[in-house]
């Protein structure tokens, strides 16, 4: 799989990040390594081999319907760089 | 040209779920910003989602009630996009493997039965709220509805027309009510449908291209939109115009749909399967389990109405239009055992209190213990009919005890059969005229002894006895 800059460009609108031309460079070369790396386990032949959805033999791990009580809500926010009226606050996404 | 519109619709339903989905949250709608947030919720890093079992329970009787196939085997996927109003940055959905599907739900429109087929259900959590800030131009996030259970219901492109779309939205709403599984309060959004909409020439095989509108939160708003947006699609063809496949957002104040910027538009989910969840299995015995404790659907219980309890289909449907209405009439009818009393309690007066008091059969609250204890005292003839009425509109307005408030209203029928007696004997001696006339064959003169003693009395007389002890009277004279 080849990374371009048409596919940097591309996933940095659907991550909504602002990358510097230093850092498409470098994400170029890192991903490429990612992919190939992963790429590997496309040697494998997996012909008439079920896709394994998960690598324990466990189904049915549920929690009963109980509401307990929530965190504090200044807990909850301590980490937000920025906050306001009890919410978080980011830059403007609702037009 | 004559134009057909195709339409499939996007139904989410909140769960009536104690707690969200993945976390010990309580789905309790409002509350202060993120009051209703953990960890889990709001997607902090290191945390374990665990899937509540009610969800499962209710996606299996959600599939059971809309002639769905089960999936045995099932998972959960990630749909990743990066908006605010999901922290994780991906919601937990099921792409693969919905609980789900090729079900249906019939409807009725002007009297033509029609099959909607249900492509298939799925489940997954609910986002965040959003809220644009004017003072600092930012957008601020509240996540307490992030994490609430949701039914995502997707029907085939079985519509042609709006009629088509609210009959279905009724019955879906109707259908889940019954089930307990959402109460459906568009205004409150724990029931939004998306519309996918496009149109072609009559007679063509082939679907044109489809536009989606979102978040529709009223039955009016959803049939203007697609009249709007129907009437949009055809001029543009006609125009020479193509369409664009694209969501657009109804704005409820210029009646009218707009393109959502196309970046919003960016539709490039990535889904994969969920790590962090382990799959469900569902058993036989679990399916069968649901069958059974499946409770009574409002259509069978029109059908019980009429067959069982000698109702009119009329009466039935009434009963039946609310689900809190039917539980009422149930509940009542249960104590005082007089079904055709409560039916025309809450057909008559229940109906008229809440046009009056411009509410809901979901917003009141009538006791049925209550409402049961006026019946037995009309019944039994301790009150009238109009007194009936008072006491049901007391009850209604304050719920108040019937009994205390009959006694501090004085609203007790006579009982006393001396004091009818001696009031007809006063009645008589001062209405020489009238017995006259009555003794000349006069049978209108006797109406007006009746009604001049049920005067005399406040109206608290019982009807028979005053004519039953008036006519041995005046046969005496």
């Amino acid at each position: 799989m080849i990374i371009d800059d048409k596919l940097i460009d591309y996933l940095e609108e659907l991550s909504r990040l602002r990358l510097t031309e230093e850092e498409k460079e470098k994400e170029k070369t890192d991903l490429s390594k990612i992919i190939s790396y992963v790429d590997k386990l496309g040697e494998l032949d997996t012909e008439n081999r079920e896709a394994m959805s998960h690598p324990f033999d466990y189904t049915n791990n549920f929690r009963t319907d109980e509401a307990k009580p929530s965190f504090d809500r200044e807990l909850i926010l301590q980490n937000a760089p920025k906050k306001k009226d009890g919410c978080f606050q980011v830059p403007k996404t609702v037009e | 040209m004559t134009w057909e519109t195709v339409m499939g619709l996007e139904v989410h339903v909140e769960l009536a779920t104690k707690s969200k989905i993945f976390c010990s949250c309580t789905t309790e709608f409002g509350g202060a910003p993120n009051t209703h947030v953990c960890p889990v919720c709001s997607g902090l890093p290191g945390v374990l989602p665990t899937l509540n079992k009610s969800v499962v329970e209710f996606a299996v009787k959600t599939g059971l009630a809309t002639n769905c196939e089960i999936t045995r085997y099932n998972k959960f996927d990630r749909k990743n996009y990066f908006y605010p109003d999901l922290p994780k940055a991906y919601q937990v959905s099921q792409l693969y493997l919905p609980i789900c599907r090729n079900g249906h739900v019939d409807i009725e429109v002007n009297g033509i039965k029609k099959s909607i087929g249900i492509h298939e259900i799925h489940m997954e959590e609910d986002a965040g709220k959003l809220v644009h800030d004017p003072w600092e131009d930012s957008t601020l996030v509240d996540y307490n509805r992030c994490g609430v259970p949701l039914l995502e219901i997707v029907s085939e492109p079985d519509f042609r027309s709006g009629d088509e779309v609210i009959a279905y939205l009724e019955k879906l709403r109707e259908i889940l009510i019954y089930l307990g599984v959402s109460d459906c309060k568009m205004q409150e959004g724990s029931m939004r449908a998306d519309v996918n909409l496009s149109v072609r020439p009559e007679g063509q095989k082939e679907f044109g291209t489809r536009t989606e509108m979102k978040n529709i939160n009223s039955f009016k708003a959803i049939s203007r939109a697609i009249v709007y947006e129907s009437k949009r699609q055809i001029e543009q063809i006609e125009m020479g115009k193509r369409i664009i496949q694209e969501t657009r957002r109804w704005d409820e104040n210029k009646d009218a749909t707009y393109a959502m910027r196309s970046k919003e538009n960016a539709q490039d989910y990535r889904y994969f399967p969920e790590p962090d969840l382990l799959p469900i299995e569902i058993s036989e015995e679990w399916i069968d389990r649901a069958k059974r404790e499946m409770p009574e659907t409002a259509e069978a219980k029109r059908v019980r109405y009429v067959s069982e309890l000698g109702l009119t289909d009329y009466d039935a449907r009434v009963l039946t239009s609310e689900h809190d209405l039917a539980i009422l009439f149930e509940e009542t009818a249960e104590i005082c055992k007089q079904s055709k009393e409560v039916c025309n309690l809450i057909t008559g007066e229940l109906m008229r209190l809440i046009a009056e008091a411009r509410t809901s059969a979901d917003k009141i609250s009538v006791d049925p213990e209550k409402t049961a204890k006026i019946i037995e005292l009309t019944v039994s003839g301790k009150i009238n009919r109009n007194a009936e009425k008072e006491v049901f509109e007391a009850l209604f307005k304050d719920n108040i005890d019937p009994e205390a408030y009959i006694k501090e209203k004085g609203l007790m029928m006579l009982n006393d059969d001396s004091l009818v007696s001696d009031t007809i004997d006063e009645v008589l001696k001062s209405n020489p005229k009238s017995v006259e006339d009555y003794k000349g064959g006069k049978q209108k003169a006797f109406g007006f002894l009746v009604g001049q003693t049920m005067r005399a009395l406040k109206g608290k007389a019982n009807p028979q006895t005053v004519n039953k002890i008036l006519k041995e009277k005046l046969e005496k004279l």
